[in-house]
């Protein structure tokens, strides 16, 4: 909250401390810290439990035999997976590419100007947020199948793989990276870019030198977002996974409903370690630097 | 995120102008115009033809499905068109999964709402530096894998699984309640709970407390002042984390496919499986567009609350 006046922000804050503290009753205070404990309890020990498991050596998933880290070792020379993997970092690089470029540029036309269907668009870039996956999925399938019928009169055979997730994810992650380096741009500062033309820089050095450099945060941001989600689809990847490609999270989801096995435990606690490791680079690049006024 | 969807900054709406702003403008000023709004038209269309064809096109052929007829084999055919397949809907059975999935969307929004607020509240009334170390825990599971988040709650509860080995351990015996509606609610609680967290949080935050200790000042008691202040202040985190566990538990696949059983299924997996084993695309497609018509009735109302609390707030200011 940049805008905020510095002296009454700093008002509030006091009344904060003496409600949130003092002002509140012992037995109200203890409540509310009991509850913060349990939420983080609940958010965390199943994430904890799962992890300490795919330790275990044994067999079976319920019995405690010993540490090893046997079952990362099948994960990891099982065919199957490796080229589940495969297919899931294909998808995440390139539709995160693809759509870090053209929801930049789809939140900077918003941002900055006004033009024909302006509004249409303003509306259309939330809904794949907004959209149920499933609905999302069912809709890309009835899609591809569509188009597939017309390809099929001219003449090559399409079939859905690799290609069809990608163009996929693209379509919901175009929308994310968009609200992301949007949010940025509403907290930039105009007179800067002004200054840029006033010293006569052309429009497109303001954009290089300026701009760029200013919403770069978010722009990483949005990356990391879709990278994120990309890796994380299972509902719209498995619609538009045919049985050539699937992805990890498709593989993982299916062998799930045939039972737990160690094994699992291990993939999903290796995905669980890229995704941790991705909020964490997000979130450090997302934390508001103190140079900006 | 409904506060990324407010309305665009006073600055913006100044600088570019359209052609309702006063005339008088020199043929040079009036080029330049035309030029930005050429600038502006080359930069959105890569995306926003992308859109058009993988997600406009999308929604306009499963509409189109939605009054198509299912032939005997199975496939679809687009010609005859009827609405056969919404007469469909008010079969008791799809009613019934319709109603069993609003339940089950309605208990976890309320369990996350008590769990939530009072969390919410917790942290927002921390020392800023402590606050922002708890929000960085809070994200971390927003953020991480949910398919293995709710893997994990499979792990967890499964019949002979860590949480059922301790209720033995403990001699309360073992307990059952994966394949039920409960695991269905307490995964999407799960899944979910981040979603009203934050909001609550933001709202919270903003909150000007020296409003709080102006009742208190009037010698109004505590849950008073809680109840007739501070919930009316944060009454747009309250809708809009509402909203945005609501719309997903209804349209939940994941966790009702991992943690229910047969007597959990809901619309997400009934559409799915329409377009999966049942093979009737039409009646998948209606209800898709049930669901993303209810979703958009949702999205609407958070979006007039958050206008509203726009406006409330530059008073309060």
């Amino acid at each position: 909250m940049p805008s905020e006046p510095r002296a009454s922000r700093d008002e509030k804050s006091q009344a904060v401390s003496t409600l949130g503290t003092a002002g509140t009753k012992r037995s109200a205070r203890h409540l509310l810290k009991a509850n913060a404990w349990f939420v983080f309890a609940f958010l965390y020990v199943p994430i904890v439990v799962l992890v300490v498991f795919s330790f275990n050596d044994s067999e079976r998933v319920n019995v405690w035999q010993g540490l090893s880290a046997r079952w990362y070792g099948e994960a990891l020379g099982n065919t199957q997976v490796i080229s589940a993997l495969r297919v899931s970092l294909i998808v995440a690089i390139s539709s995160t590419i693809v759509s870090t470029v053209l929801g930049t540029a789809v939140a900077l036309a918003l941002d900055r100007y006004r033009f024909k269907g302006r509004r249409a668009l303003d509306g259309t870039v939330y809904l794949p947020i907004v959209i149920p996956d499933i609905t999302m999925a069912v809709m890309l399938l009835v899609f591809f199948a569509e188009v597939f019928k017309l390809i099929d009169t001219i003449g090559p055979r399409f079939t859905l793989g690799v290609t069809t997730i990608a163009l996929s994810h693209i379509a919901f992650n175009i929308s994310f990276v968009a609200v992301v380096v949007r949010a940025r741009l509403d907290q930039f500062d105009r007179t800067l870019e002004e200054a840029a033309r006033d010293l006569y820089a052309t429009p497109w050095r303001t954009f290089r030198r300026v701009t760029l450099p200013l919403i770069a945060p978010g722009i990483a941001a949005g990356a990391l977002l879709a990278l994120t989600l990309s890796l994380d689809d299972v509902v719209i990847s498995a619609f538009t996974a045919g049985p050539g490609a699937t992805t990890l999270p498709v593989y993982v989801f299916s062998s799930i409903r045939q039972g737990v096995t160690p094994e699992l435990n291990a993939i999903s606690t290796l995905m669980l370690t890229a995704s941790i490791t991705l909020v964490v680079a997000s979130l450090a690049l997302q934390r508001p630097r103190s140079t900006t006024p | 995120m409904p506060s990324l969807r407010r309305a665009k900054p006073a600055a913006a709406q100044s600088t570019d102008a359209g052609p309702d702003t006063p005339p008088l403008l020199t043929p040079a000023e009036l080029a330049a115009q035309r030029r930005k709004r050429r600038t502006g038209t080359l930069i959105a269309t890569p995306g926003a033809l992308y859109l058009l064809i993988f997600f406009v096109v999308p929604l306009g052929l499963i509409t189109v499905y939605s009054f198509a007829t299912r032939t005997s084999t199975g496939r679809t055919s687009l010609s005859g068109w009827n609405l056969n397949s919404y007469e469909r809907i008010a079969d008791d059975v799809i009613l019934g999964i319709i109603a069993r999935s609003a339940w089950l969307a309605f208990l976890t929004t309320v369990l996350c709402l008590v769990v939530a607020y009072p969390f919410a509240y917790y942290l927002a009334t921390r020392p800023p530096r402590l606050r922002a170390r708890l929000l960085v825990l809070v994200m971390i599971p927003f953020w991480t894998n949910g398919l293995v988040r709710i893997f994990a709650i499979r792990f967890l509860l499964g019949s002979n699984g860590p949480a059922s080995a301790l209720s033995e351990a403990m001699g309360f015996g073992t307990f059952r309640i994966l394949f039920t509606p409960t695991a269905v609610v307490l995964g999407m609680v799960y899944g979910f709970l981040t979603f009203m967290v934050l909001p609550l949080y933001v709202a919270l935050e903003r909150m000007d407390w020296r409003l709080v200790e102006a009742a208190r000042d009037l010698y109004a008691s505590g849950a008073k002042a809680f109840w007739r202040v501070t919930v009316p202040l944060t009454r747009s985190g309250i809708v809009a984390g509402c909203v945005l566990v609501f719309v997903p538990s209804f349209g939940s696949y994941v966790v009702p496919e991992i943690l229910g059983g047969a007597k959990t299924l809901l619309i997400g997996s009934y559409v799915a499986r329409q377009f999966q084993a049942a093979r009737n695309w039409p009646l998948g497609a209606a209800l898709s567009v049930l669901v993303i018509v209810a979703m958009l009735v949702a999205v609407a109302i958070n979006q007039r609350n958050s206008a509203n609390a726009e406006r409330t707030q530059g008073v309060t200011r």
